[in-house]
This record gives structure tokens, C-alpha cells and sequence, in this order.
């Protein structure tokens, strides 16, 4: 299992938490999961989100591998000018 | 270790100030920007704009534009398809308005004719019926429920129920509880902010040229920051295949994120479709202005606790962000980098952004994050000077560092922020004495920075010269930079190596030029491909040696023997192995693909000396230094470019720059001669010292450097001018006469 933190606003799709614990080894599994387990945050995966793996920020690399004990969070998309 | 990771090593061309290799061209005018293409038989396109900041549009009759002799084709939204992705829609109606009119100066018609005085003329031929509509183009008017709505139906599921329409998205981010630091503070201030909306200001208006072949062909000639998104979008709005446009990238006369999108492409596109004839489209001044991006506008609270000691206790912000009459999401960047640079036990900060009658925002040197910055900035120099500490030790006492939970959530892994407070508490500016009435202001400044798609295709001449080919227009000297980077690999001359920008036909996709990823990403993917050719270079040493390719190691720009077993054989360099490639096996290429990730957050102190004129409320800029986090500096001049320009433009924004829109909601001011922007006349030398904290995620630990120049400078001026005039504005710009109406009423 991974701990997922997620950003304040998505509060209202995650039963109330921040922090939600989803089963995945990858970018692409987490967010499979994540659709799955609270359909609510779909609409803002599909817009597009960013990942925090143990400090670095990935926007899409779905088979970047999550080793459990790293911690992961939820991020919107980066956007820069 | 990974090649993506850093590996110390001592270089050779990278660090080094070479000649840039666009110099030449851009001073003898042989350059080619967006307006320079040309094509035979080509026409003039010119696009009729809504005088309107709000109107639905009953109808167009275009039969007398269209009747007039030399006009060639006419548009309107109604030959553009309905689109059904929301992005892809805003940006076609963005283009050409379709039902409504959303701002003044959005396009509405336009047309192709033989030449510009007849385009001209067929304009005002063109009869548009408006019923004019109420509008709203400030976003603390917009929020409130029962103002004008500017889109219906666009908010999304986040919004919280009772809201404006015109609020299409809501965000929160932090940890703790605000409440309870607030609780432990001595003092707390809590104040509001508005920042105004500011236009990159480039020197070039966009630009392009549109060819569309019977066939379904297309080749597109435009000044942009990137040519494939700009394919992306233009193909889905002329529902063309991708393989059948072709877009080649200008020179470019400045960007900063303001040609990111698209405004003018599709319409050129659409017109030649229908006119069968190439058409040039090059926008004025003040169509750059009323209906290219601007940034965001906004309004702020903040409210920040402090002890005694300097440490903060408690921060809370709410941002209320417009980015025009189209929803965008810069509010999340600002929300995420408001607090991002301290390390804080209780933080929250909300975020809205609201649609208004203006024109639809585009990126800007990191986008969003300067308003918020500049309003905690503020804020925490007015706790420094009421519990009299000094401003860069209280910045010390809570940076951000390794291991800090940071206020958007992840965990920072190394960072500069505390090296580069220190270098500034240091620097002899920071302890330069000042006269009366002078003040001194500091700011710290955050952006995330980002990598992304990048192909790079390296290619060795027989002459021993090699070609890079790349795929992102050269804004900021990505060109001198990749050429360093495939020098330093290859372990040849920087003269040696020349680097060009292809077209979307003969390279894979390459996002845009932004988010400061070129010399970090496009640098990552050139070392790859260098690595790639001299793995080839080494097989066809090892043949001509008869050894085995694993015997053989690339040495300063050489294939040498691996060791004493690999048997003797004089060093072959890339020259005498390129000679004979043909014999060999054939050209030799390194090429690479890859989205790359790890681009590292970047953080800058500014020190900025000015002097309030306390009878005209004109602020002279005397002194300033900027301290930046570089990572490796790949040609530390474009570097020092890079935060000399993001201070100057944070300087025009700090006190001269704004979008003013009258009682009309039309905007006032779009020219140069009433929208201010600095010139060299108004600034010191703005001298720049470089940190070089290496970036893990990098090779040779470069870092982004082009957007984090632009955070600081808005509270360094305003907690100067607080300092040297004994006011504290609270509104952006500090102009000549909103600094004597504060002055007045101190």
C-alpha cells in the first residue's frame, strides 16, 4: 500500500482525507486506483495532475515505479511560462 | 547510478562564455522573425475586434466585405467547427469569437485580401450587430454573486456552492492549523493585496504565414516559443491530421511565456483554406495588447503571525485570481508557491480564479507565483520592521531547507534557498550604507521549474564538425547552450558544433519552449545523444582496431584502448573516425527521445536600493543585486541575462506596469507610450551573482533558470519604497500617483 497526500481542495472527493492509502508500484496504477477507490477525483485526474515522489516532481511518467515506504503526493499539473 | 543523475566532474566548454551563435545575425538584420516570411502570391490577413467588453452577437453580414474587389476570403466563428474538448474550444473562441463577444479587442471577423489598404477596407464593410451586454473586468466585482456572467456553465465540481459563475475553480493547500500558530504568534498582521495585470511586453508582435495546398497541406511559418503545440492546436481546430501541417518556428523577438498559445495561426490558416492562397497575418501593437495574454489580475489577503524571535507561527492566504474571460489554473501555481519558501508548522492557502471581461491570460515567467510572493513577501517585512529584526535573518530563521515538509506538500530534497540568503546577508550591498531618504528592500523568490518532451538528434560530419538538431525556438540561448553541452560530451571545440531549431516534419515532438526546461531537459536529452554517437564512434574504432567494442573508451574527444589488455593503439579522435565513416559502416547519429523529469525548484534572494521622490511619487531604482540558485551554469552570460531580465520586468511590474480599463471596460493604455515598461534609462547595472548548487537530476546539475528572476523583485520594491517613503502600498503598480495619494494620506 501507498500513502497518498492529497491537496486540500480534493478533500471533498476522498471521503474527507487528505491522506489516502491506495495498492500501487507505479504513476499509472496509483491513479488507476485512486479513479477506483474515490470517483470523485476523476475530473481533476482527467484535467490533468502532477506527482511528488520523495521530493521530485514528475507531470507524466506513468511507470515511474513508487516503492512503498516513499512518499507520495498528489499534485495539479505543472504549468510555467 | 543513473546518466540522468549528477556526477561531479571538471568541464572543459560548459561555464565558458562563448560568442552566441545568433549574434551576427540578429545585429546585421539578417535574422528571420514571425513578420519576415513571405510566399508568393501571398495575401494580407486583418482581423476585426470588438469594441465591446461584452456583447452577444445577433449577427455578421460580411456580403459587402467579401463583394469588394482585391478581398479574397472572409471569416467568422461560423466557418470553425464546434469543438467538443473545453480546451480546444476556448482556444478556437479565444481566436475568433463565436455567440459572444468576451472583451474588448476580441477578434470577431476577418479577412484576406490582396493587399493591406484593401483588408483595411473590407473590414469596415463588415456589419456586426451587438447587443451589448453589462460587464465586469475586476475580479473583487466578479467574485460576488449577481455580477455579470462572463461564460455560464464553466466551474468546475471543486467550486463551493453559492459562488459567482463567473468562479470557475477553487484550490487549497498547506498543513496544520493556521489557527493554532496564530495563537503562538506576538504579532500578527494581516493585510490585502491587488496586484494589476501586466503583458510580457516583447518587442515582436506575433506573427505568421499560412499556406494551404488543395491537397489538405499545410505549412505554417510563425514566431512561437513552440511549434509543435502550436501544430497540436491548430490541427484540432482545422480538423487537419498532424503529418499534414508543418510548422517552422521564427527567430523570435522575446516570449516569456505570451507565445505559449495561439491567437492569430488558426485564423491565417482558415482564411488561406478559403482564399486558396498563402496569407501573412502580423498583428499591431495594440491588438498585442487588447487580445494577446496578459497575466492574471488579483486581489489578496494575507495574513502571517510571528514571535518575538522572528519565527512565524501561522500563515493563511487567499488569492482571487482573473485570468480574463476564459477559466485557467494560474491560481494553483500561486497557491502552491505563495508559502513555498519557508519552512511552517501551520499553513493554508486558498485559491479562486474568476472569470472577467478581459483578454484570456497567458503564461508569464512563472506564472502566478510573483502576485502571491509579493503579498507574504510584503507582509513579512512589515512583521521584520514592527518586532525590528532584519529581514534576511528572519528569512533564515524559517527557510525552507532538505528535509522541510513544504507548504504544497512534498518534502524538499536539497535545495539553495539557505545558501542563497546567506550569499546575500554577505554581499556588500546588502551592508552598503544608504542616505536619507533611501530605503532598502529584500525578497525571497520560489518556482518549481519542469522538464518534459524533448528529441535531440546529433549528427557527426565527416569534416569532424556535428550538427544538433532540437526542437524548441531559442528565447533565451538554449542554442550556445546545447552546442556547450554536445561539446563538453563529445570532448570537442564549442565552434565545432552547430545546433538549429527544426520544423514539426523532420523531429519529434518537443514541448514548449517554458517552465525554464530547454537548457535543463533539451541539455539532458543532447548529452544522451552525444552518448549515443560515441558509443557508435568507439564500435568503429574497436573494428578498425580489431578489438572488441567493449575494449574501447571515449577520452577527451578521443577513442582510446580501455587498458594495457586492450592492446596499443594510438588515440583515434571524432575527426579521424567521422573521416572514415563511410567505410565503416555508414553517417554516424546519436539521437534521443525522452520526457524528462527532476528538474528541481529554484530559489532567489533580490536586494533593491531606491529613492521615493516624495513630490512627483516617481521611485528611482539606485542599486540591485540578484542571488540565484543556477544549478551549473552552462554560459553563466546568458545566465546573468536570464535574472537581469526577470528583475527588470519585475521592476515594470513593481511600479509601472498595469492593464487600466475605463468605465467602458475597454483598456486605456495599449501602447508602449501609455503602458510603461522600463528602459535602460530608468535602471542601474542590475548585478547578479550566480550559486551553483548542482541539480541531482541532471548530468551536469543544471538547473532552470528563466522564470524565478521575475518572483522577487515585486516586494523588493515595495518593502524599498515602505522603507524610503515611510508608506507601505498594498497595490500593484506603486506608480508615481498612487505613491503621492499614499503619501498624501500618511
Amino acid at each position: 500500500m501507498v500513502k497518498v497526500r492529497l491537496w486540500g481542495s480534493l478533500r471533498q472527493a476522498a471521503d474527507g482525507e487528505t491522506e489516502v492509502e491506495v495498492k500501487a508500484k507505479t504513476f499509472k496504477e496509483l491513479l488507476d486506483r485512486l479513479v477506483e477507490t474515490y470517483p470523485g477525483l476523476e475530473p481533476q485526474i482527467r484535467r490533468g495532475v502532477s506527482l511528488s515522489l520523495d521530493g521530485v516532481i514528475y507531470r507524466e511518467a506513468w511507470f515511474t515505479e513508487i516503492r512503498p515506504d516513499a512518499e507520495v503526493v498528489l499534485m495539479p499539473y505543472m504549468t510555467g511560462g | 547510478m543513473s546518466l540522468d543523475e549528477y556526477q561531479k566532474r571538471e568541464f572543459k566548454q560548459v561555464g565558458t562564455r562563448v560568442r552566441r551563435p545568433d549574434g551576427v545575425d540578429k545585429v546585421t538584420g539578417r535574422a528571420m522573425y514571425g513578420a519576415d516570411a513571405t510566399a508568393p502570391g501571398m495575401l494580407t490577413g486583418r482581423i476585426l475586434r470588438s469594441p465591446h467588453a461584452h456583447a452577444r452577437i445577433r449577427s455578421i453580414d460580411t456580403k459587402a466585405a467579401e463583394a469588394l474587389p482585391g478581398v479574397k476570403a472572409v471569416l467568422t466563428g461560423a466557418d470553425l467547427p464546434a469543438q467538443e474538448d473545453d480546451f480546444i474550444r476556448d482556444v478556437q473562441d479565444n481566436c475568433m469569437a463565436r455567440g459572444k463577444a468576451l472583451y474588448d479587442g476580441h477578434a470577431v471577423a476577418a479577412v484576406a485580401a490582396v493587399d493591406a489598404a484593401t483588408a483595411k477596407a473590407a473590414l469596415k464593410l463588415i456589419k456586426v450587430d451587438y447587443e451589448i451586454l453589462p460587464h465586469v473586468t475586476e475580479v473583487d466585482v466578479a467574485i460576488k454573486p449577481g455580477a455579470p456572467v462572463v461564460l455560464a456553465g464553466r466551474s468546475l465540481e471543486n467550486v463551493p456552492a453559492g459562488m459567482s459563475e463567473n468562479v470557475t475553480s477553487h484550490c487549497e493547500f498547506g498543513h496544520g492549523d493556521p489557527a493554532k500558530g496564530f495563537a503562538k504568534a506576538d504579532r500578527i498582521v494581516e493585510r490585502s493585496f491587488r496586484t494589476a495585470a501586466t503583458h510580457q511586453g516583447y518587442i515582436e508582435p506575433h506573427a505568421c504565414l499560412a499556406s494551404v495546398s488543395s491537397d489538405g497541406k499545410a505549412d505554417l511559418w510563425c514566431c512561437t516559443q513552440g511549434q509543435y503545440f502550436v501544430r497540436t492546436l491548430c490541427a484540432a481546430i482545422m480538423g487537419m491530421e498532424a503529418s499534414q501541417l508543418r510548422v517552422t518556428a521564427s527567430e523570435i523577438g522575446g516570449g516569456f511565456g505570451g507565445k505559449t498559445t495561439v491567437f492569430i495561426e488558426p485564423v491565417a490558416l482558415a482564411l488561406s483554406r478559403k482564399a486558396g492562397r498563402p496569407v501573412k497575418i502580423v498583428m499591431t501593437r495594440d491588438e498585442v495588447f487588447r487580445a494577446t495574454g496578459p497575466t492574471v489580475h488579483t486581489s489578496m489577503d494575507i495574513k502571517i503571525g510571528m514571535a518575538k524571535d522572528g519565527r512565524i507561527t501561522g500563515a493563511e492566504a487567499h488569492l482571487r485570481y482573473s485570468g480574463g474571460a476564459f477559466p485557467c489554473g494560474t491560481v494553483d501555481m500561486g497557491a502552491q508557491a505563495a508559502f513555498a519558501a519557508y519552512d511552517l508548522d501551520n499553513v493554508r492557502t486558498y485559491g479562486w480564479n474568476v472569470l472577467t471581461n478581459r483578454p484570456k491570460e497567458a503564461a508569464y515567467r512563472a506564472p502566478g507565483a510573483p502576485q502571491a510572493i509579493y503579498a507574504v513577501e510584503s507582509v513579512i517585512d512589515e512583521l521584520c520592521q514592527d518586532l525590528g529584526l532584519d529581514p534576511i535573518d528572519v528569512r533564515l530563521k524559517n527557510a525552507a531547507k532538505k528535509g522541510t515538509k513544504s507548504s504544497y506538500g512534498p518534502t524538499f530534497p536539497d535545495i539553495g534557498l539557505v545558501a542563497t540568503l546567506e550569499a546575500a546577508k554577505k554581499h556588500p550591498h546588502y551592508s552598503a550604507p544608504l542616505a536619507e531618504g533611501q530605503g532598502r528592500g529584500i525578497s525571497c523568490g520560489f518556482w518549481f521549474n519542469f522538464g518534459g518532451n524533448s528529441c535531440v538528434s546529433l549528427n557527426i560530419n565527416t569534416d569532424g564538425t556535428v550538427g544538433v538538431t532540437e526542437g524548441n525556438p531559442d528565447i533565451g540561448g538554449s542554442r550556445a547552450s546545447i552546442s556547450l553541452m554536445a561539446a563538453e560530451e563529445l570532448g570537442i571545440d564549442y565552434d565545432r558544433v552547430r545546433t538549429i531549431v527544426a520544423d514539426t516534419s523532420s523531429l519529434g515532438y518537443n514541448d514548449v519552449t517554458d517552465g525554464s526546461r530547454v537548457t535543463f531537459a533539451v541539455g539532458l536529452a543532447t548529452i544522451k545523444a552525444a552518448r549515443a554517437a560515441v558509443r557508435v564512434m568507439c564500435e568503429r574504432a574497436a573494428k578498425i582496431w580489431g578489438i572488441d567494442a567493449d575494449a574501447v573508451e571515449w577520452k577527451d574527444g578521443a577513442a582510446v584502448p580501455a587498458g594495457p589488455n586492450a592492446g596499443k593503439f594510438p588515440p583515434m579522435s571524432l575527426a579521424e573516425i567521422a573521416a572514415v565513416s563511410f567505410e565503416t559502416g555508414g553517417p554516424i547519429a546519436g539521437h534521443h527521445e525522452v520526457n524528462v523529469d527532476g528538474a528541481g525548484v529554484s530559489f532567489g534572494v533580490h536586494i533593491v536600493d531606491v529613492e521615493v521622490d516624495k513630490e512627483t511619487g516617481a521611485t528611482k531604482v539606485l542599486r540591485y543585486t540578484v542571488f540565484q540558485d543556477a544549478g551549473k551554469a552552462v554560459h553563466p552570460s546568458y545566465v546573468e541575462g536570464q535574472m537581469q531580465g526577470g528583475a527588470v520586468q519585475g521592476i515594470g511590474w513593481a511600479l509601472n506596469e498595469e492593464y487600466i480599463y475605463g468605465a467602458d471596460g475597454r483598456l486605456q493604455n495599449p501602447t508602449f507610450l501609455d503602458y510603461r515598461v522600463p528602459v535602460a534609462s530608468d535602471l542601474p547595472m542590475i548585478d547578479t551573482v550566480i550559486l551553483e548548487i548542482p541539480n541531482p537530476g541532471h548530468p551536469y546539475g543544471v538547473r532552470g533558470v528563466g522564470e524565478t528572476g521575475i518572483v522577487p523583485p515585486l516586494a523588493a520594491l515595495s518593502n524599498a519604497v515602505s522603507r524610503s517613503a515611510g508608506i507601505r502600498l498594498s497595490e500593484l503598480p506603486m506608480s508615481p500617483p498612487r505613491v503621492l495619494k499614499a503619501l498624501g494620506g500618511s
